[in-house]
């Protein structure tokens, strides 16, 4: 998967931000809709769309799109 | 003076799940309070470490993959008869309701509502499971008392469990054997890294915080002790009861 549809895929599992917030570097803990769900809807995502397993803890560690994504591409 | 109620002296129990967690802190429990234990586990190293820890003499050790039916059949042959069973294999997983798959949604039921289900039925028809016999389910609070998000099919096998000890307790009540559940809260075992890791225990601890009255989380001893109530005489005009485990937290 590239970056970009890294972010479209990210994008997707918000219900109430719209889609042209979302860019490799926006920062998605400051996502008004950033929670418990979304973090667990993130976490499902990845495991669905890569079936690598990622954590609580691997969330807290990054704070972009696009770190998030390469951290999850060198698992 | 020797008065004790709880002694489970003379009686012999089959706990699955007891290489780790719940399941094992059961089977160190019983040992201690008399009983023979038949422990089985899919990892065979973790389940000799369970076997290292019982006390006294005559216990058995199974070693069983439960995530098929052959291993589930070959549980059953080899289980000598029994005065006690308390499935514990159990799978979490963490994932939205958004995200649910058949083949994770089919294997969870499998190990979690399945194979307790099918182990029951099979125990009774083949005369493994003696009169006057106590069965205790691990259920859990979510699904019958409380919801967790990410726990949808987690709860969903619980819930079912409980209904199924109901039914069972109706059913086997004619030959004296009683049927009830356990619901723990918290308890920090290996499962919780299973489902997918979320959690370190210091976050959990503080996740936690506040939820719990009794002010800790749970302890596999704590569901050890209420499993020695379930499975002694102690207990026997007691059948079909969640009995929640859980420092307080459904009072919230």
């Amino acid at each position: 998967m590239t970056l970009d549809e890294f972010v479209a895929r990210f994008a997707e599992e918000f219900d109430e931000t719209p889609e042209e917030e979302f860019k490799a570097e926006t920062v998605f803990k400051d996502l008004d809709e950033w929670g418990s769900l979304t973090a667990l809807s993130i976490i499902s995502m990845v495991d669905e769309e890569y079936d690598k397993r990622i954590t609580g803890a691997d969330l807290r560690s990054v704070s972009t799109i696009e770190e998030l994504y390469n951290l999850v591409e060198s698992k | 003076m020797a008065y004790n109620p709880f002694s489970l002296e003379g009686k012999t129990i089959l706990i699955t799940g007891a290489s780790s967690g719940i399941g094992r802190g059961i089977a160190v429990e019983c040992s201690k309070i008399g009983a023979k234990l038949v422990i089985s586990g899919r990892n065979e190293k973790r389940l000799q470490d369970t076997l290292s820890q019982l006390q006294g003499e005559g216990h058995l050790a199974l070693q069983a993959d439960l995530s098929t039916q052959e291993g589930v059949d070959a549980l059953v042959e080899q289980c000598p008869p029994i005065n006690g069973f308390v499935p514990c294999a159990g799978i979490p997983k963490m994932q939205s309701v958004k995200h649910i798959n058949r083949k994770d949604l089919e294997e969870i039921v499998w190990i979690n509502q399945e194979v307790p289900i099918i182990l029951t039925t099979e125990l009774l028809k083949k005369k493994k499971l003696q009169k006057k016999s106590s069965i205790v389910f691990i259920a859990s609070l979510s699904g019958i008392f409380v919801a967790n998000m990410g726990e949808s099919i987690y709860s969903t096998t619980k819930a079912a469990i409980s209904g199924f000890a109901k039914g069972a307790a109706l059913e086997l009540a004619a030959q004296g054997t009683r049927v009830n559940t356990i619901c723990p809260g918290l308890v920090p075992t290996s499962i919780l890294e299973m489902s997918n890791e979320m959690f370190s225990e210091d976050q959990l601890m503080e996740s936690t915080k506040g939820k719990y009255p009794l002010r800790r989380l749970g302890k596999p001893e704590d569901m050890a002790y209420a499993a020695i109530y379930l499975l002694s005489d102690a207990s026997d005009w007691v059948t079909g009861i969640n009995m929640k485990v859980d420092g307080g937290y459904s009072l919230l």
